[in-house]
């Protein structure tokens, strides 16, 4: 491995002077199960690894029924599925941080390094876009959103310029007779990184019978995670029905473009983009007529 | 050759203070720095658990952190089970139950399954498998691990039922 | 199983006697060893699958300041073109030599070609970075079938074509080829009802232990060299050292560090012969580990396969015929073992007219070596599938037709003997009992398809050389010293067997592992043979201090020893009519002096072990996901001495079963590249991805062993991998014939993708 500096930022204006300062050799530190691994591999080399962990705003979790989430970027999975608030409100979210990588790597990963490492396959990123996040960003020229379907890319490259760093990730409060649901497939049980993996979520009427709006994103099977705005809009306003949902999940196949690799092949994976799609929604439905 | 950093850290309730380079991970610095040779490595990688060590209050692969990250924390390892008093339930389950046939990822096994019975101390068989899937074993199929983190669960609550 | 009252200490399930340091993080492994003064050795390894290597250039690398030595194929001594024992197969000595650092031509991308001792593992490796090798990139051939078409290119220029020991006369990459043949196969087939052929392929598998292997030399100014390392044979690793190094035995010691796994991955040796050549060149100790990677790429798994099967029955459900083709993976050099899965393929059952060919093939993959069974895995999954489907087509129960054609004492195995008491068909009627056969399943639950799978194994296990010692303390508690490294709890198996000898608690022996210069020359574990070969060791030694102490008896009551018995641990005699008695703590103290056994065996008589495995498994139809529910293993194993480390060999065999079934497999690019060099892509399987594992021990002693033991070790990764394809194809009612049977291969299969 590299040699290389580390610091422990004590401020976001700290860690954006070293990001500016040393631009693509320098890398936020935030749980390390991606860059580590990386830097080791010889996958990417840099010169400063930047810690940000001792940074309050990028690891403190605020919700409230105004403004809903702001979640630390480097706030560790096992403390956002700990925590009571986001598991009513965002149980999709839940349903991500809960499988990236077994109990060990949930001590450290967190949901602003799995942004930031923008893996297409990224567990958390489907979950989020259809939560309707955004992605708060600090630079040396100030502070600015993007929305989570626009952070990724490229496969490994992020919306991010010289300089700035992801502090938080905002996702508005939930609205009534809604819920969210993420599944990927993998080819073992735990430990795999998703060769597919749908979000979705959606918004039922009082009487649960239709779809007011709904949201569906996919994972792994573009060179970035995608939102599914076609397939999302055909639900709105139509009737809950296996029909309505199959006719989804066939829009939602139609925009993957996967590849074929060693975790799956092109045709398994748009095979699966149906099936999973069509098991999110009913998931999100069912947790909407189970929760209310 | 690159400048050491000094680290003061917590390992199991003992200050203890450490040289390393920021590149050696927390694995290295307790195997090559500290010789606490109990945690192993199996892939470097963190797929495999068997250097599972507990940091602060979560358990963790020690390859997939920095030994300069270890500043300021309280870190629990495989060496800081037993105590002198006499092994942990959980060690003595394995032990009973032969949960262990080479022994390399029994270490980490312990290490996660003590975590697994502080957070949850009755545990169904599935919640045993879930929490353990990081923790890799190529000998034993994992049926006696299950089996004797069964018996360690009902064993820590009868003595906390009879202590209560 | 019952309670054994026919035995003390055999049967019981005592704490293993090494359990306390291994659940405590004190057992010393092979990388926990450490030396103040310690150089740390690196290997720079071939990024080409197929190479002429044209030139090393170490110049730049030996003037870096950390660096004391850099080493290639020119440091180590010529060897002879001559075949050596390896465990439970033989290599070429000058193969051995030239995997361990490539002289003319790097074979498989990992292998080794230079290596560095430096005094810092990360400047080590920077130093390897700074090696200069000028390569002359080759074609690469990565599967059997294709290095054996004319035109393919050719790994060894000597290797010309041998077909049942004829050599032939251009070079090309059938290391050999060999056949046999058994009573009249074309009438067999004619006399059929039924005829199933079918093609089968495997994947390359790796052993997947989870350490990595290490080893740490040092070597003195008096010319005698030490070695610390995991390995499967300590005696092993000194005799490939002695050849490879051109070293006297005598001034090799190697030490045994306890030993994370090997699964017969850790016979053959690698790093050893580096780091003692390193040490021998700087003289000081040095130390070296493989990285997760360098153990995929860089040693032995096992080989990938093509085998057709064609079997005949007729309407009775009696085998008429039965053929096999076996092409194997050799990798880089030849000598897979693919003679160990000819003879293993049809050893179950009783067929008189049969055919075998085997081909060991070499292509661009890293040698292969042993794992667990070697041979009997890839072969029986092809011969146990196609008995399922002859099931299929006869409408006959897979046990029913087991029974019908299953192997007893007196029928002849395919290569010959005859076999002796052997428990195949005790297996299969225990399958039969067993309430998981009893219950049915149900075919579809919550749209997914259910399916049982049957099938049975067979390992011939080994006998090979053991020595123990025993000592006598003052105290009456004893130390045993034994050769056999313990890799399942076999240290636990051997001190039972002394103890029941000598009427002991398990606890009064204290078992340990020597190392080469502290106990008499012993094979490696493996080969099924340790509870069995170093058990018969320690029972001799056992008999022989029973004997002297008899004696020591006997000189006290100032009696002849014929006149002193010796019964559940007590000495007695009558004298004068007067009876006599002293325990063996007693007589231990009143020995005055040392008592010391020391016996070494080369048993025959290592007796087949047999299984039968049932298994119950869902498929998601629309995922190709295969979920196991329930497993059932059934095997003999003669006489379980310690039931639980028995059982663990079962349980871990059937995981690893599981694992090769589905998930599983060395994934190539076009270059010849490992893609999934990580336990992240190379799929074992978790705790979250098994049930539990019902393990039925069946006790059908094996005349060879004074307490019927049987080797257990291997046989139980035989049946899993037919078990599971047979309950998959039942479940979606197509054949399976691939492994892995990843979920993209079931959709394909179903037609869904």
């Amino acid at each position: 491995m590299q040699a290389f500096e580390y610091v422990a930022a004590k401020s976001i204006s700290e860690a954006i002077d070293l990001l500016s300062e040393k631009g693509d050799q320098a890398r936020v530190l935030s749980g390390g199960t991606d860059l580590i691994v990386q830097v080791r591999e010889k996958r990417r080399s840099l010169e400063l690894m930047i810690d940000v962990k001792q940074i309050p705003e990028v690891n403190e979790i605020s919700y409230n029924a105004t403004d809903g989430l702001v979640l630390g970027a480097s706030t560790p999975c096992y403390r956002i599925y700990n925590n009571t608030d986001i598991k009513s409100a965002y149980p999709g979210l839940i349903d991500a941080v809960s499988i990236i990588g077994g109990i060990q790597v949930q001590g450290r990963a967190s949901v602003g390094g799995n942004l930031c490492n923008a893996s297409p396959a990224a567990d958390s990123i489907p979950a989020l876009i259809v939560l309707n996040a955004t992605c708060a960003i600090v630079g040396p020229s100030g502070t600015r959103e993007i929305a989570a379907k626009d952070f990724c890319t490229a496969p490994g490259q992020t919306a991010m310029g010289k300089g700035e760093f992801l502090t938080s990730i905002k996702i508005p409060i939930p609205e009534k007779n809604s819920s969210n649901f993420y599944l990927r497939f993998i080819p073992r049980n735990e430990m795999d990184i998703a060769v597919v993996g749908v979000g979705a979520s959606v918004v039922l009427d009082e009487n649960h019978k239709s779809f007011v709006s709904a949201h569906i994103a996919l994972g792994a099977v573009a060179p970035t995670p995608l939102y599914a705005e076609e397939a999302s809009n055909l639900l709105a306003g139509q009737g809950i029905s296996d029909e309505i949902i199959n006719q989804a999940a066939e829009a939602a196949q139609a925009i993957a473009r996967p590849i074929s690799d060693m975790r799956g092949t092109a045709n398994q994976r748009k095979h699966l983009v149906g099936v999973l799609t069509r098991r999110a929604l009913n998931g999100a439905v069912n947790r909407v007529k189970e929760t209310e | 050759m690159p400048k050491k950093t000094h680290v003061q850290t917590e390992i199991n309730g003992e200050g203890v203070e450490f040289l390393c380079e920021p590149r050696q991970s927390l694995l290295e610095v307790l195997r090559d720095e500290l010789h606490l040779t109990g945690a192993k490595e199996g892939c470097n990688n963190g797929n495999c658990g068997a250097c599972t060590v507990r940091l602060g209050d979560r358990i963790v692969n020690s390859c997939l952190v920095l030994g300069v990250e270890a500043e300021g924390q309280k870190i629990e390892t495989i060496e800081g089970i037993a105590t002198s008093e006499g092994l942990h339930p959980i060690q003595q389950k394995f032990l009973e139950h032969a949960a262990l046939q080479c022994g390399i990822c029994t270490p980490g096994f312990i290490v996660s399954s003590k975590a697994l019975l502080e957070q949850n101390p009755t545990p169904s068989e599935e919640d045993i498998r879930f929490w353990l899937a990081g923790n890799l074993c190529r000998c034993t199929g994992y049926h006696k691990i299950v089996e004797a983190v069964v018996d360690a669960a009902k064993s820590m609550n009868a003595e906390v039922a009879d202590n209560g | 199983m019952a309670e054994n009252k026919e035995f003390k200490v055999i049967g019981t399930r005592p704490i293993r006697h090494d359990g306390i340091d291994k659940v405590t993080g004190r057992a010393a492994y092979g990388a926990d060893i450490h030396f103040p003064d310690m150089l740390h050795g690196k290997v720079l390894r071939s990024p080409y699958a197929h190479a002429r290597i044209k030139s090393i250039d170490i110049s730049k690398a030996s003037s870096h300041p950390a660096v004391k030595c850099i080493i290639t194929s020119d440091d180590l001594p010529l060897v002879e073109d001559t075949i050596t024992e390896l465990g439970e197969t033989v290599i070429n000595l000058k193969y051995l030599s030239d995997n361990i650092l490539a002289s003319d031509k790097a074979l498989y991308k990992g292998h080794p070609v230079a290596a560095v001792a430096a005094t810092d593992p990360y400047l080590a490796e920077e130093a390897l970075n700074m090696i200069e090798v000028d390569y002359e990139i080759l074609e690469p051939v990565l599967d059997v079938r294709q290095a054996m078409e004319p035109g393919a290119p050719v790994l060894h220029e000597s290797l010309k074509k041998e077909s049942m020991g004829k050599e032939g006369d251009h070079s090309q990459n059938v290391a050999s080829h060999s056949q046999r043949k058994n009573g009249d196969l074309e009438a067999g087939f004619a006399a059929a009802d039924v005829i199933v052929e079918r093609d089968f392929s495997t994947a390359t598998i790796h052993q997947g232990y989870i350490e990595t292997h290490n080893a740490t030399a040092q070597y003195n100014e008096d010319g005698e060299l030490t070695v610390w390392c995991s390995t499967q044979g300590a005696f092993g690793v000194r005799d490939q050292l002695s050849k490879i190094l051109k070293m006297p035995v005598s001034k090799i010691k190697v030490v045994p560090m306890e030993i994370g796994g090997g699964f017969g991955g850790k016979v053959q040796v690698y790093i050893k012969p580096i780091a003692a050549l390193l040490a021998m060149k700087t003289r000081k100790p040095v130390k070296m580990t493989m990285t997760r990677t360098e153990v995929f790429e860089g040693t032995g798994p096992a080989p990938g396969s093509y085998i057709r099967v064609k079997l005949g029955a007729d309407n009775t459900g009696k085998i008429t015929a039965a053929e096999a083709h076996l092409v194997f993976e050799a990798g880089a050099y030849p000598g897979s073992a693919v003679g160990a899965g000819s003879l293993c393929i049809f050893a179950p059952y009783k067929i008189d007219n049969l055919q075998i060919d085997g081909y060991d093939v070499v292509l661009n993959k890293p040698k292969s070596s042993g794992y667990r069974a070697p041979g009997a895995p890839n072969a029986c999954f092809a011969s146990e599938c196609v008995i399922d489907e002859i099931c299929q087509k006869l409408n006959m129960d897979p046990i029913e037709f087991r029974l019908i054609n299953g192997a007893k004492e007196g029928d002849r195995r395919c290569d010959g003997p005859i076999y002796p008491k052997i428990g195949y068909l005790e297996t299969v009627e225990a399958a039969q009992q067993h309430h998981h056969y009893a219950e049915s399943i149900d075919q579809t639950s919550n749209g997914k398809l259910r399916g049982r799978g049957v099938a049975s194994g067979f390992w011939m296990n080994g006998g090979g050389r053991s020595s123990v010692t025993i000592n006598v303390n003052s105290d009456g508690r004893i130390n045993l010293i034994e050769g056999s490294t313990d890799i399942g709890g076999t240290r636990a198996s051997i001190a039972m067997q002394a103890a029941e000898v000598l009427g002991l608690p398990a606890e009064d022996i204290m078992p340990a592992v020597g190392d080469t210069d502290s106990v008499g020359y012993t094979g490696v574990t493996g080969g099924s043979r340790t509870t069995f070969a170093t058990g018969i060791a320690a029972i001799n030694a056992a008999e022989d201090i029973r004997a002297q102490m008899i004696g020591v008896a006997a000189n006290h009551w100032e009696l002849r020893p014929s006149d002193v018995k010796f019964k559940d641990g007590t000495f007695l005699a009558q004298k004068n009519g007067e009876a006599l008695q002293m325990t063996f703590k007693e007589v231990a103290a009143a020995a005055g002096g040392p008592l010391v056994g020391a016996v070494t065996a080369s048993p025959g008589g290592a007796g087949n072990g047999f299984a039968t495995h049932i298994v119950d498994l869902e498929v998601d139809s629309e995922t190709g996901k295969v979920d196991i529910l329930r497993y059932t293993a059934i095997q003999d194993v003669g006489r379980a001495i310690h039931p639980s480390y028995a059982e663990g060999q079962v349980e871990g065999g059937v995981a690893q079963g599981v694992g090769w079934a589905l998930s599983e497999g060395y994934l190539y690019n076009d270059e010849g590249h490992m893609t999934n060099a990580s336990f992240l892509d190379y799929r074992m399987p978790t705790s979250y991805d098994l049930p539990s594992i019902e393990t039925v021990l069946v006790e059908v002693p094996n005349p060879g062993h004074p307490y019927g033991v049987r080797g257990a070790g291997e046989v139980p990764l035989v049946p899993p991998l037919a078990a599971i394809a047979n309950a998959v194809s039942r479940a979606i009612g197509v054949r399976m014939t691939e492994l892995p049977m990843s979920p993209d291969r079931v959709l394909e299969a179903m037609g869904s993708i």
